[in-house]
Formats: C-alpha cells, sequence, structure tokens
C-alpha cells in the first residue's frame, strides 16, 4: 500500500505537471491557431491534462485533508474559508493584472488571455475541489451504509462525466439541461445530511453562518468570473464542463441549505446545549467514585448541576451530620445567614406538596414547591436527599420569578437527586467494607498475637504426661494458659480467663503473661504470686474488667500440687485409689476487681498429694457454661463424670471424650466462650 | 435478651434483671446501676429471673464495688438460682457483694449494715 503522504506527494506533482501540460498545450494550440501552424500536438491532450488535474487535485484534498481526522468541523470550515480567501485574492490580482495590461499589445495578445485563464482556472478548481472535500466530510459526520453507497455512486458518476469532456457537449444542449437538473435534485438528497449541525453551540452555529456566507460569496465571484471569460479568444473553455458544472451546484446547494439549518437551529440550540450538559452533569455524579472524588464533591456537582438545570438564582444544600442536630450547608449565590429569612417568607397555605412515587414516608421533610412572599426570591423548590430511609440532606432552589419551576425541571432534579443518592450510598458501602476490612485485619493480628501467647506444646515430664486444648468463640479468645518448668522436679502451670473477648482480652492475656513469666522466676507460693499478679493488673485493667486465673506447683520431691485460685474455676481432681472426682473450690477471688492491698485475704491455699494415675483436670468455664439450644449449661457434674468413665485412658483420650462430649451437647449451638481444658495425669510419685 | 424494671419501695430501691446478662446486654445494666446509684442508697437487685450472667454481667457489678463503698450505698442481691450464684461465688463475689435468698432478707440486711 502507498502510505498517505506518499500519495499527498504523488498526487500534488501529478497535479503540477498536468497543470503545467494543460497550460502548455492550450498556449501551443492557441499559438498554433493564431499563426496557422500545425503543431504535432492531439486536440485531446488539453482534455486529457484537464482530467488528470482533475483527479490529481481531488486525491490530493482528500487525503491531505483525511490527515487532520481530529479536526472539529469549525476548523475544516475555516480551511474552506482561507483556501477560498486565497483563491479569490489571487483571482483578484490576476484582474487587476489583466487590467493594466488591457490597452496594451500583451493585454490583446490572445496567448496572455489564455494564460491568464488557466491560472484562474486553476485557482478556482483547487478551491471547488478543497471545498467538495470538506463538505464531503461533513455529510459524513454520521455515516450510514446507504449514504456511504449512494456517495460512492455520485463520485463514480462524476468520474464518468469527467469523460464527457471528450463529447463537447456545452450550453444549449438538452443533455446539458438535464444534467443539471439532476445534480441539483442530487445535491438537495445530499444536502439533508446536516447532523453536524446539531452538535455546534449558539455561538459555534453563528461563526459557521458566517463563514458560509462568505464561502458562497466566493462561489459567486467565481461563477461571474468564468462567465465573464468566456470570451472568444479562447481556444478551450474547459469550465464549459459538465463535472465542474456539476460539483460547483453541489457546493453551492451543501453551502446555502447549511445557512438555512443553522439559522433555523439557533433559537433551539441552548435547549440541545442545556440537555447536553444535564447529561454531562449526570455522568460526573454517577462516575465520581470512579474518579476518586469525596463525598463532599458530590454534593457539590448535586448543588452546581441542579442550579444550572433549572436556572436557579440561589440555592443551597443542607447536609445532615451524623450523630447531631446541626446540618452543613452548601450555598450557592445567597448567604447562610439569608436562609432563615428566606424560609420566613414562605407562606404557611401556599406550600404545593409534590408527589413522590416512593412509598416512603414521614420523611423529615418531603419534596415542595412554594411561592414567596415580600421577598427577592418568588419561588422555591425543595428537595429532600435520602437513601432508602435515611435523610442525607435537602436540596433548595431559589428563583426571582414566581412559578418559576415547571414540571421537567422536578423531573430532572428528581433524577439528579437520585444518582447523588445512589453515589452517596456508593461512598457509604465502600467506607463500611474498607473499614470492616480493617477491623477483619486487627483482628487477624490479635489472634496471631494471642495464639503466639499460648505455649506451641506443652512439654512432657517423666513424671506427669499432660495435654492442652483450647478454642476461641470469637476471632480472639481470653483464655491463657501457660507452663514452665523450674527444673525437673519442679512445675508450675497457669491457667486463667480474661473478662470480656476480642481484642481487649487478648491483649489483657498478654499482660499477664507478662507477670507470669516475670514472677515465676522467683518461686513465689501460689497465694503470694496471685497478689502481686493482683497489684500489677490493678494498674492496667479497665475498671470493668477481670482476669481470672489459678496457679499450680506441681513439686515431685515433695509428692504434691501445690495452688491458688483467683476467681477461676475450681480445679478438677480425681483420685485413683478412691475412684472418684472432686471439684476444690477454696476461696479465691478474680485479679483486679479489688484494686488495694486487701486482697490477700481473699485467697487460700490448696494442697493434694497426689498418687499414679490420679488426673488434675484445669479448665474455663467455656467448657462448664457451655449451652445447648434449651439453655441448658453443659455443667461441672458431666465433666466429672467423663472423667471418671475415662480415667484409665490417657490424658490425649480423654480430652478428645470431653470435647467429643462437648459438641454433641451443644448441638447446633455455637461456642459462646473460649474454652480451655489442661489434662495432667501423674505417672508414678518418686520421692 | 434483658429487662430492667425498677421501683421503690419505702426508702429501697428494687432493681429487677430479667434474663441472660451478657456481653451486649450488660451495658444496659451498667448505665442502670450508674443512674441509680447517683440518687438511692439502699439498692435491692432482685435476681429471680436472671437465668445467666456471663463474665461481663460480673464485671459490671465488680465495677461499682468501689464506688458504694466510698458512698455509703448498701446493695443487696437476693432470689439468685443456682446457676447464677455459683458463678458468683467461683468468681469470689460473694465475699465483696451481699447475697441472701429472699426481698424481705435483703431489706433486713441493708438495714443492718
Amino acid at each position: 500500500m502507498i502510505s498517505r503522504t506518499l500519495r499527498i506527494r504523488i498526487s500534488f506533482i501529478l497535479g503540477v505537471i498536468s497543470f503545467l501540460l494543460l497550460s502548455a498545450s492550450g498556449l501551443v494550440l492557441t499559438f498554433s491557431k493564431y499563426n496557422d501552424i500545425p503543431t504535432g500536438i492531439p486536440h485531446f491532450l488539453p482534455h486529457l491534462a484537464f482530467i488528470i488535474f482533475f483527479l490529481s487535485l481531488y486525491v490530493f484534498y482528500h487525503y491531505h485533508l483525511g490527515r487532520l481526522k481530529n479536526a472539529n468541523l469549525q476548523d475544516l470550515l475555516w480551511k474552506v474559508f482561507v483556501t477560498g480567501l486565497i483563491a479569490t485574492i489571487l483571482s483578484l490580482g490576476l484582474i487587476l493584472f489583466e487590467f493594466l495590461f488591457r490597452n496594451n499589445r500583451i493585454g490583446q495578445n490572445p496567448l496572455f488571455i489564455n494564460f491568464i485563464y488557466f491560472l484562474n482556472l486553476g485557482l478556482i478548481l483547487a478551491f471547488l475541489l478543497s471545498t467538495f472535500v470538506v463538505w464531503e466530510r461533513f455529510i459524513f459526520y454520521q455515516k450510514s451504509k446507504r449514504l456511504v453507497y449512494s456517495w460512492k455512486s455520485f463520485l463514480y458518476l462524476l468520474l464518468l462525466s469527467l469523460f464527457l469532456i471528450f463529447l463537447q457537449i456545452g450550453f444549449g444542449d438538452p443533455i446539458f439541461y438535464i444534467i443539471i437538473g439532476m445534480s441539483f435534485i442530487i445535491s438537495i438528497y445530499f444536502s439533508v445530511n446536516l447532523k453536524w449541525v446539531a452538535y455546534l453551540n449558539y455561538k459555534q452555529k453563528w461563526k459557521s453562518i458566517l463563514l458560509f456566507i462568505l464561502v458562497a460569496i466566493y462561489l459567486g465571484y467565481f461563477i461571474k468570473r468564468i462567465l465573464d471569460d468566456s470570451s472568444d479568444e479562447l481556444e478551450l473553455d474547459l469550465f464549459d464542463n459538465i463535472t465542474t458544472l456539476i460539483i460547483f451546484i453541489f457546493v453551492f446547494v451543501y453551502a446555502i441549505t447549511s445557512i438555512l439549518v443553522l439559522l433555523f437551529n439557533l433559537p433551539t440550540s441552548s435547549v440541545f446545549e442545556k440537555k447536553l450538559e444535564e447529561i454531562i452533569n449526570f455522568q460526573r455524579l454517577s462516575q465520581s467514585r470512579n474518579t476518586g472524588k469525596n463525598k463532599e464533591e458530590v454534593y457539590e456537582i448535586l448543588l452546581e448541576s441542579a442550579v444550572s438545570a433549572v436556572m436557579a438564582d440561589a440555592a443551597w444544600l443542607d447536609i445532615d451530620q451524623p450523630g447531631s442536630l446541626e446540618t452543613k450547608q452548601l450555598t450557592y449565590k445567597i448567604k447562610k445567614k439569608d436562609i432563615p429569612d428566606v424560609l420566613d417568607h414562605i407562606p404557611k397555605g401556599k406550600i404545593k406538596k409534590l408527589l413522590s412515587s416512593d412509598p416512603v414516608k414521614n420523611l423529615r421533610t418531603n419534596r415542595y414547591i412554594s411561592s414567596i412572599r415580600d421577598y427577592k426570591y418568588r419561588s422555591i423548590l425543595v428537595f429532600p436527599i435520602y437513601i432508602q430511609n435515611d435523610s442525607l440532606g435537602t436540596l433548595n432552589l431559589l428563583k426571582e420569578i414566581s412559578d418559576g419551576f415547571n414540571d421537567e425541571m422536578i423531573d430532572i432534579i428528581g433524577t439528579f437527586i437520585n444518582q447523588a443518592s445512589i453515589s452517596i450510598e456508593n461512598f457509604n458501602l465502600i467506607d463500611a467494607a474498607v473499614e470492616n476490612e480493617r477491623y477483619k485485619k486487627e483482628l487477624n493480628i490479635a489472634k496471631t498475637v494471642q495464639r503466639n501467647l499460648l505455649p506451641a506444646k506443652l512439654e512432657q515430664s517423666d513424671f506427669y504426661d499432660i495435654i492442652g486444648y483450647s478454642e476461641s468463640a470469637d476471632e480472639v479468645g481470653g483464655d491463657y494458659y501457660d507452663i514452665f518448668k523450674i527444673n525437673e522436679d519442679k512445675t508450675i502451670i497457669i491457667i486463667g480467663d480474661v473478662s470480656g473477648k476480642g481484642t481487649s482480652a487478648a491483649f489483657h492475656m498478654s499482660q499477664l503473661k507478662g507477670i507470669f513469666h516475670s514472677l515465676v522466676q522467683l518461686q513465689l507460693s501460689p497465694k503470694d504470686f496471685l497478689i502481686y499478679a493482683n497489684n500489677a493488673l490493678a494498674k492496667g485493667l479497665d475498671k470493668n474488667s477481670f482476669i481470672t486465673a489459678a496457679y499450680y506447683i506441681i513439686d515431685r520431691t515433695k509428692g504434691s500440687v501445690v495452688f491458688s485460685r483467683a476467681g477461676h474455676c475450681p480445679t478438677l481432681y480425681y483420685d485413683h485409689g478412691k475412684n472418684s472426682a472432686n471439684y476444690f473450690y477454696g476461696i479465691g477471688l478474680g485479679l483486679g476487681i479489688i484494686r488495694n492491698n486487701e486482697f490477700y485475704r481473699y485467697v487460700n491455699i490448696d494442697k493434694i498429694e497426689y498418687n499414679p494415675k490420679d488426673i488434675l483436670v484445669l479448665f474455663t468455664d467455656g467448657i462448664t457454661e457451655a449451652r445447648n439450644i434449651k439453655q441448658e449449661e453443659f455443667g461441672y457434674d458431666r465433666l466429672k463424670n467423663i472423667i471418671v468413665e475415662n480415667a484409665e485412658s490417657s490424658p490425649n483420650e480423654i480430652k478428645e471424650a470431653i470435647v467429643k462430649e462437648m459438641y454433641s451437647f451443644c448441638g447446633t449451638n455455637a461456642l459462646e466462650d473460649d474454652s480451655t481444658l489442661i489434662i495432667i495425669k501423674f505417672k508414678e510419685n518418686k520421692t | 435478651m434483658i429487662t430492667i424494671q425498677t421501683n421503690k419501695e419505702e426508702d429501697f430501691c428494687i432493681i429487677k434483671v430479667s434474663g441472660d446478662v451478657d456481653a451486649s446486654s450488660s451495658i444496659h445494666l451498667d448505665n442502670k446501676i450508674g443512674e441509680i446509684i447517683k440518687i438511692e442508697k439502699k439498692i435491692l437487685v432482685d435476681c429471680n429471673d436472671l437465668q445467666y450472667i456471663s463474665s461481663a454481667g460480673l464485671g459490671v457489678f465488680m465495677s461499682y464495688i468501689h464506688e458504694m463503698e466510698e458512698g455509703e450505698i448498701k446493695m443487696v442481691l437476693f432470689g439468685l438460682g443456682n446457676n447464677v450464684k455459683n458463678v458468683f461465688h467461683i468468681l469470689g463475689l460473694d465475699q465483696l457483694i451481699n447475697m441472701v435468698e429472699s426481698k424481705e432478707d435483703a431489706k433486713n440486711l441493708v438495714d443492718a449494715i
């Protein structure tokens, strides 16, 4: 394929060559005629050169203007105007030239007259064809298949007519008039394709009219020029051909219809512009989320769009502030202090409620329209903005004329409001989703922290087997247990439950862990540990929070378990010798309940001498208070029975039995609280 | 679900708590007690219809112990079911809060202390 630039160049060069050939052959023929010297030049040569010149011009302009793909119609029209202006000036220059030499011998010379004629011909054809190509673009502003086909046929007809030049059909021939008549019809057929007119604004229309008139004037001038030039001295009258004439007619008719249509479209152009603006505003409202705007800007766009849609003289927007009776006001051409004044001037009986298609009733304000008495503004339109049942605010539009709002305006405001509500709702939904996501992330962090607070694995000992189990009901639990081996013979275990759930519970749990790991190394008695822990926690816990805990020292050398409980669930102990299990309810008070040094009064120490196969069960209330659908609790007795029944099993099997039993008891009821279980089974009693 | 009703008998203010006191409903109880201890000196809490109390609910009672001591406000709980009583007992709150069987006992106890 030949590139566009190359086509332009080739057509340009071809145009220049053919023009030179045309002029030269024409002049030679004239010379030979006047001097009766036969030349070798055949008569068809200038005609052929003319056809080539004609086609080159068309191709040149077609591709040259086609290059300006993004040029708007105004620019193209301007180009036509400029081409016409240059052509006219040059043509006027030629007249002046002729005028200067008219009494001279040169002026009378047929060669000179012919030469001027050829230059004129070139100019006029260049202008005609450039205009033709631009009009072509105008017609194809909105293409249809039918239009493209009919235009192509028109072009082929023109091409065909170009060859009629050899037949020398001129003025006076009946065929000539038939062709002229037909070209008028064709021109009118194409002249209805003026869709571009609708897209011009008021100013552009005026400008276009002016340019079209000037183009029409050029055309008129050129017609006159051609008619004047038809003198007898001319050897070849190349204007006297059908193609030029058809194009002439077409260009002229299209210019005239354009002027008329533009004129008739002037009064309605403001309506069209308004509709276009409404659509643009509508888009701005609906796309605000994508374009990174915030809610504030949506309200601003709403106010702006509403004002321009109804041509309001003043307006304001009351925006409700969540959780407050105050409203925020956005104003347009009205001072905030004047707003109560305006409202005072609305006569009570004159408010006309507008029927709302929404079933929502009892809104704080309903949409209404009213006249205003004795004030600068004479009418007001009030529209509530709401998402579902929640009011977002109110839009108030004012006009200085009475009855300033028609039904169409009310409809368009309704549409704007709806779109703004949707945008605001989208903002809210996305904000909520983001918030939720953030909350989830925080919980995940807390969950990881909490998981890390619990020992990953309970270390076994050669005098007991131990197993732990912990399940949190919420994303983050408040149960805590830990183990610390002072030496091979002495193990310390803590179990605790922080009141409340979630992130704050996990936070308090980490405090407890810190306290445990600091104090455990001091080898305090269980009671002293709890007293110190209470003192430490008294400073750090919320007013309503407390922690229950139990602290156990298992000592192989003494064969005992010494423990204290601070409000924690009683210890369950299975005595293998007696084959019975019992709860140890020593007195005890939760940590953080008493925040002074009276705490020691409320704690006791218990002691158990253990034997092989005895079982120590530590748990949190999540186990015993697990409830089924009938709100019955799992309870202490069930737990005790499972231990007795499974006394010969390993700690892990006992744990499995308890968990299984607990879940089957709860059934479909979800766990409400965290549950933790530690089972220790003694192996031997070494001293 | 929780319902809290208050009424006056002589110079006693009786708060009747019914239903479950869990993490979410404990807020209502907290608000109510907070309100009442500002104006009343003799408070009886009727727990006959209290089905369940969670640690958050216990936290509410616990949080006012200090305040009541300072303001010389007397509070007695009565009519606690076994489950509920056990919960108070395990935490050790029964050592700090007075609990009796009946309303009459409660009135007598408030007057005695």
